[in-house]
């Protein structure tokens, strides 16, 4: 093992994270060679004097049960939630009270709904959490991890990086302009998100394989943004744009051809 | 209420974990107060959807994802992450920074808040969590060689602002 090398384990070296084969390795290596040595010792110093400085943040006092407190609240809807000091705070603990009471689905076809409702089901909580990562995904540098309008520069860019294939469709001449493409992480997977422009927005459609025998089509709105959700091939949908709800409608039927 | 039962078993053992996380990616307890509550309701809110071993992990993820959520509203120069680690590199001396230099804490409180979030979230994981890289890569969803990759420089970093501190980021390392 050359100094190059062993400056890759280091780290993982020092962590523990190592297989003993290569660890061996490195402890030999390090045996010769004084400047690998030193540059752990350097970091060894630096770890200790973080343990030594008690750098973990305790509990405020009472606040677990503080905690406690607002979880017994979502249990019990009809008590009102308060805490003025936090109104976000308020609303939430109402959507996960009604969450808890409402469950089950409704179809897309039987949905007007207002905006700032709470989630009624668990597709709107779901759908809630793909709305964040839109969000998240319009801070600069964040829309997309390759951009190009070619359908043909998309697709590939996913070929070994998600274990299914999303359907990739420029639809410039419907006036959906493909933008690019990104991963991003849904309930603990990794999932497609296609971006198309409409006039000056842009849709996040996330897609990833669904294994599961529900068909429905969903839609709502969620902080302002709509979104509808729909399942074709094995694979469900959920468009997500701050643009109407008839442009998404418009933008599933041409993916959906 | 059945669910409540197992959220309390499972998941409320890690509330300080949770606040911990918090309040490094926050730099603020009293912050760190409001978005570990939000998270809670909202991890409470997702459990039925939780069939994993780890809790902890799991619980941070949203933690994690909340915070960013609330530093995006509320601070947006903060999270705006890989790109300006130098943003957060405020020039160090004035009477109050001086009169909190003197203990080490402060020291290395001062030296982690300035770390940009990315390098801040994996130093809290790994050294004051004890985390593994593949906890550390599920709680961040980055590939484990990110978060190998991550940590090495973001521990560089701190080396670096822990012996001269106040120095701006090397320009190749933006």
């Amino acid at each position: 093992m050359n100094c190059d090398d062993s400056r890759a384990f280091l780290h993982a070296y020092l962590d523990g994270e190592l297989d003993a084969p290569h660890a061996a390795d490195f402890s030999r290596h390090l045996q010769g060679c004084p400047s690998c040595g030193r540059a752990l010792q350097a970091l060894e110093s630096v770890r200790s004097s973080m343990q030594n400085a008690n750098l973990l943040e305790p509990l405020p006092a009472g606040f677990e049960s503080k905690v406690r407190r607002q979880l017994d609240k979502v249990e019990e809807p009809s008590s009102p939630a308060s805490s003025p000091r936090f109104p976000v705070w308020r609303w939430l603990a109402a959507a996960a009270a009604l969450l808890l009471v409402v469950g089950g689905s409704w179809k897309f076809a039987q949905k007007a709904r207002e905006g700032g409702e709470p989630p009624a089901s668990a597709a709107d909580a779901a759908a809630s959490e793909l709305v964040d990562a839109h969000i998240r995904a319009l801070q600069p540098g964040h829309l997309t991890d390759v951009t190009s309008t070619d359908q043909h520069t998309v697709k590939p860019w996913f070929d070994g990086k998600i274990a299914f294939a999303p359907p990739v469709r420029d639809l410039a001449a419907q006036d959906f302009p493909l933008v690019g493409g990104r991963l991003d992480v849904f309930q603990g997977r990794t999932v497609a998100a296609l971006v198309y422009g409409r006039r000056k927005h842009f849709v996040s459609v996330f897609i990833w394989p669904d294994a599961t025998q529900d068909m429905e089509q969903y839609a709502g709105t969620w902080n302002g943004y709509q979104w509808i959700s729909w399942k074709q091939t094995g694979l469900r949908f959920c468009a997500v744009a701050d643009t109407s709800r008839e442009d998404l409608v418009a933008l599933k039927d041409l993916l959906s051809r | 209420m059945q669910d409540r039962e197992q959220f309390d078993r499972l998941v409320l053992p890690h509330l300080r974990a949770a606040f911990n996380l918090a309040r490094w990616l926050l730099r603020s307890r009293e912050d760190a107060e409001d978005v570990t509550q939000e998270a809670l309701l909202r991890a409470f809110r997702f459990f039925s959807g939780f069939y994993g071993s780890d809790a902890r992990a799991w619980l941070l993820q949203i933690v994690r994802n909340t915070c960013y959520t609330w530093l995006e509203k509320n601070r947006p120069m903060d999270s705006a992450v890989e790109f300006d680690e130098s943003l957060h590199l405020s020039p160090l001396p004035g009477p109050e920074a001086q009169a909190l230099a003197g203990s080490e804490r402060e020291r290395l409180t001062r030296a982690l808040e300035q770390l940009s979030p990315r390098s801040r979230e994996v130093i809290v994981l790994r050294e004051l969590e004890g985390c593994s890289y593949k906890e550390i890569a599920s709680i961040t969803a980055m590939p484990i060689g990110t978060v190998m990759s991550t940590l090495a420089r973001a521990r560089e970093r701190l080396q670096q602002l822990l012996s001269h501190p106040g120095t701006k980021e090397a320009v190749h390392e933006l």
